[in-house]
């Protein structure tokens, strides 16, 4: 039913989805490692006769040594012709039994991510169409050549959307010179430059089991379920896990960068690097967060912009956790003549929170909101397998979902004032802003 | 006579969930309807509130004022402060919102099944006793109007689509966007809205959907309570705004900045229950059966030969919705492969709409789109949200909510012939618009030199 006349007032705010946890038991994870290495995380999940395999592999944009685009070309390259099998046959056989494979790659994580029925025939299907997409990718020159255009369009596509374009400019200035600074996509130059050769052996050193996890929730038993990790991951070599990620810096200065555009709104981003998976810091920066601005529209940076001053439709803060440094990150959008004042509210709601601390009446709504809606998090096979990759890639605890709304409850406010002054700076935050209300000089 | 194949013998041997959950329905003495789907998976449970009001119920210079009152609709009541409906369901731990169509205004929260009659009463509070105050709505209206800029006005392919709706309906009220012209929201008063409220939010105008892990019986009894003494209003009929029949081709050209054009054709098509009667009444299942054969993922017909073989096109797709409140379009759109032009990608979708009037769409692509259907049916089980949305959405737009349950046993029925028929009835030159996007130089000068302000904005 989907009909693009449908208008949503949340759609842009679904971006919040960080994980959140609370008093209802969370599901047992079971963990084991396939004979050639994979890790493997699993909750079994009754009722409905369907399962989701979800394999990811540190293979993420960062791993694209300079020559941006790597991950994601290769990562695309993987559901084209594969085994035994054309392109349009790996298409054609998960869709006649009626099973769903997507892929992609960002800057930590690359995965491959199928979904089916459990009924025994369909399934064996769409697995031995899964490991021979994993394990023997044919990376045919007709396919290597139409996605590099596919490629080159979608960066065609960034450069006439704003938010794109902030982005990019975003991660370029506070990562300088770290791997996280490159566009995912890469550059027309870039992505032209890619060759077979370069792409295969980018697959050969990180598609391997070492580097792999694999996150299964369905209708299956124990042993169902190893056989299904068993069977998907059978053709790859062991290989070794990914190198770790060298630490971003802090950026010693603040930068501001002015984009042209012709566009009617101005769209905002300011932020510097913020926090890690695993980071000791996490619990107080998370419940921060969420009443600063990570909490829709019940939030002060969504108070001040949007309720008190109608200036921008989306305002929201967020750390995005990753392997290294994540960025923290404040955006909103307004009409051009309104940039300035939207950029001074921000900072000054930014300020303010970090000067104080939240109100203790804030913290407690917020321990409320986390802990009653972790019931939610976690009601889907959809959302469960997310956690259980998410889990398994970051190397967190097998009960971190148990953990989540007691670390969540005894978080206090003082620890977040302490946490939110020590981790950030914003002095030398980084500012872009990308709308017509450059100063004319780029 | 319906084809015995293997996918039915597979669905013979499921075992019980294949019996979906019962679903069950009371009406109010004041009107408003209620639907219960029992969904024991997880101890959650969705409240969704469905008006029967949205885009095209909105004369002319008022557009977009049902999705800006969906807006205010979180602005207060004599009860209830600005917000606060937001604050309170954050407190439960809910996750709540709002969306505006064509054909609905809906508001929703998701909650643990046990905390529904928080959401209960605030949703009867705002039904009737909503305030609209001058001075917030000033400050709403602006964060529509930030919302218009930020999903149309600075979206080149947004704003094609718009503009080629203007140009395919004469008159439909589908011409006009859901969130409205700019001009009419510059324009919108809060009496306006004051009167779209007391026109179209009263009990006998909504339907209350709940899927979860709930039991039906107490939820009747807790809608009783809340909902039960709502005053009923006296609702005036819409006029059918029908559209007349199109006598030929139409095209527009839209200039905007962008970096690549984009094509989107639309024919005009009838919808379930609507015009076509008796003997018509299969086809929109037939259109859907075309559309998923062009579109219904990677091995369809656009992606295998468009995208892959002739590689004419970066992306195609189709849109086609069987239900509606009035007739629509089924749309094709796409955007050029590098070395190809706009003109050459039309011929091949052109092309591929004649094969479709020339030649029966084979037993297998028919297959492969049943057993698609046949899973995607278990997979939207996953989440209650999506049951919800569907159930009230057929219920809104004047359907009985069984037409989606039995959906795909409709697909099944349709021939290969049938689809040829609609192909050949529907997808005519006469009946088809086109819309293409004609970029304009964004004057990309690429990334400006970092201009070191060392805390000019310091904090």
């Amino acid at each position: 039913m989907g009909s693009n006349r449908r208008m949503t007032r949340w759609l842009a705010l679904i971006c919040l989805a960080l994980p959140i946890g609370n008093p209802w038991a969370a599901p047992k994870i079971e963990s084991w490692n396939t004979e050639n290495g994979a890790k493997v995380l699993f909750v079994p999940s009754p009722g409905l006769p369907m399962v989701d395999v979800r394999v990811v592999f540190d293979a993420g944009s960062a791993r694209d040594d300079g020559k941006p685009g790597s991950a994601v070309l290769t990562n695309g390259l993987l559901t084209e012709s594969a085994g035994k099998w054309s392109a349009d046959e790996v298409a054609e056989r998960m869709e006649a039994v009626g099973a769903e494979l997507s892929n992609g790659a960002q800057r930590d994580m690359a995965w491959v991510a199928l979904r089916s029925l459990t009924e025994k025939k369909v399934l064996d299907t769409a697995l031995e169409t899964l490991a021979a997409v994993l394990a023997e990718p044919r990376f045919e020159r007709g396919d290597v050549e139409r996605l590099r255009l596919t490629m080159l369009s979608s960066l065609k596509q960034e450069a006439e959307s704003l938010a794109n374009i902030g982005e990019k400019a975003f991660y370029e200035t506070v990562y300088q010179g770290h791997p996280y600074a490159s566009n995912p996509n890469g550059t027309p130059e870039s992505v032209n430059g890619l060759t077979e050769e370069a792409l295969k052996a980018f697959y050969r050193r990180y598609y391997v089991a070492a580097n792999a996890v694999v996150a299964i929730v369905g209708d299956l038993s124990l042993d169902e379920a190893k056989d299904v990790a068993r069977r998907a991951l059978a053709g790859l070599p062991a290989g070794s896990k990914a190198i770790p990620l060298p630490e971003p810096a802090i950026p010693d200065k603040a930068v501001e960068r002015r984009i042209n555009h012709p566009s009617t709104q101005t769209h905002i981003f300011l932020g510097q690097p913020g926090m890690k998976r695993g980071d000791p810091d996490y619990f107080p920066l998370y419940v921060g967060n969420h009443i600063l601005g990570g909490n829709g529209l019940v939030s002060i940076l969504s108070e001040e912009v949007r309720e008190k001053r109608g200036l921008s439709y989306s305002v929201s803060s967020h750390f995005m956790p990753m392997s290294q440094l994540g960025p923290f990150q404040i955006t909103a959008q307004t009409q051009n003549s309104q940039a300035d004042e939207a950029v001074r509210v921000m900072r000054d709601t930014l300020r303010r929170f970090m000067e104080e601390g939240p109100a203790e009446k804030e913290l407690e709504s917020a321990k409320r909101n986390i802990s009653g809606g972790f019931p939610m998090q976690i009601a889907s096979n959809g959302k469960i397998v997310q956690y259980l990759a998410m889990i398994g890639f970051y190397g967190l605890p097998l009960d971190y979902l148990d953990r989540l709304v007691p670390n969540v409850m005894e978080v206090t406010k003082e620890q977040i004032r302490d946490a939110f002054r020590r981790r950030l700076a914003p002095e030398r935050f980084i500012t872009i802003t990308v709308g017509k209300s450059g100063d004319g000089k780029d | 006579m319906r084809r015995v194949i293997p996918w039915l013998l597979l669905v013979q041997t499921l075992p019980l969930w294949a019996a979906p959950p019962p679903v069950q329905e009371r009406l109010l003495e004041n009107g408003m309807k209620v639907i219960v789907k029992e969904d024991h998976r997880a101890p959650i449970a969705v409240t969704q509130v469905w008006y029967k009001v949205g885009a095209s119920y909105e004369p002319r210079g008022i557009t977009g004022i049902s999705h800006a009152l969906e807006h205010m609709m979180f602005k207060g009541t004599e009860r209830h402060g600005p917000n606060q409906f937001s604050q309170i369901i954050s407190e439960q731990g809910g996750q709540e919102n709002a969306f505006t169509g064509d054909d609905y205004t809906a508001y929703f929260q998701t909650l643990a099944s046990d905390r529904l009659a928080i959401s209960f009463e605030l949703e009867a509070d705002r039904m009737r006793n909503l305030l609209l105050k001058q001075e917030e709505f000033a400050k709403e209206i602006k964060v529509v109007q930030e919302e218009r800029r930020l999903r149309t006005e600075d979206k080149p392919k947004a704003l094609t689509y718009e503009q080629f709706n203007a140009a395919a309906y004469r008159v439909s009220p589908y011409r006009n966007p859901v969130i409205g012209w700019m001009n009419d929201l510059d324009n919108m008063r809060v009496e306006d809205l004051r009167e779209w409220y007391g026109r179209w939010y009263s009990p006998n105008n909504a339907t209350l959907v709940v899927v979860g892990d709930v039991e039906p019986e107490r939820i009747f009894q807790m809608a009783q309570l809340h909902f039960g003494k709502l005053k009923p209003s006296e609702l005036k009929t819409l006029k059918p705004e029908s559209e007349p029949t199109q006598l030929g081709e139409a095209r527009i050209r839209v200039k905007a900045p962008a970096q690549q054009p984009y094509l989107l054709m639309g024919y005009k098509t009838p919808v379930v229950g609507r015009e076509v009667k008796g003997d018509g009444e299969w086809e929109p299942y037939a259109l859907e059966m075309l559309a998923a054969v062009l579109d219904g993922g990677g091995s369809a017909r656009f992606a295998r030969e468009l995208v892959r073989g002739e590689r004419v096109a970066v992306a195609a797709s189709v849109d086609y919705e069987a239900f509606g409140r009035l007739p629509g379009m089924l749309t094709l759109d796409g955007i050029p492969a590098e070395g190809h032009n706009m003109a050459e990608l039309e011929k091949a979708l052109r092309q591929q709409v004649d094969r479709l009037k020339k030649e029966p769409v084979s037993e297998k692509e028919m297959e492969r789109v049943r057993n698609q259907l046949l899973a995607t049916k278990v997979y939207e089980r996953d989440t209650v949200f999506y049951q919800a949305m569907r159930i009230g959405m057929m219920e809104t737009i004047g359907l009985d909510w069984r037409l989606a349950e039995n959906y795909v046993e409709r697909m099944k029925q349709i021939t290969p012939e049938q689809v040829m028929k609609a192909a050949q009835k529907y997808l005519n030159d006469d009946n088809l618009t086109v819309a293409e996007l004609d970029p304009q130089p964004i004057k990309d000068k690429g990334f400006a030199k970092p201009l070191i302000s060392g805390g000019r904005h310091g904090i």
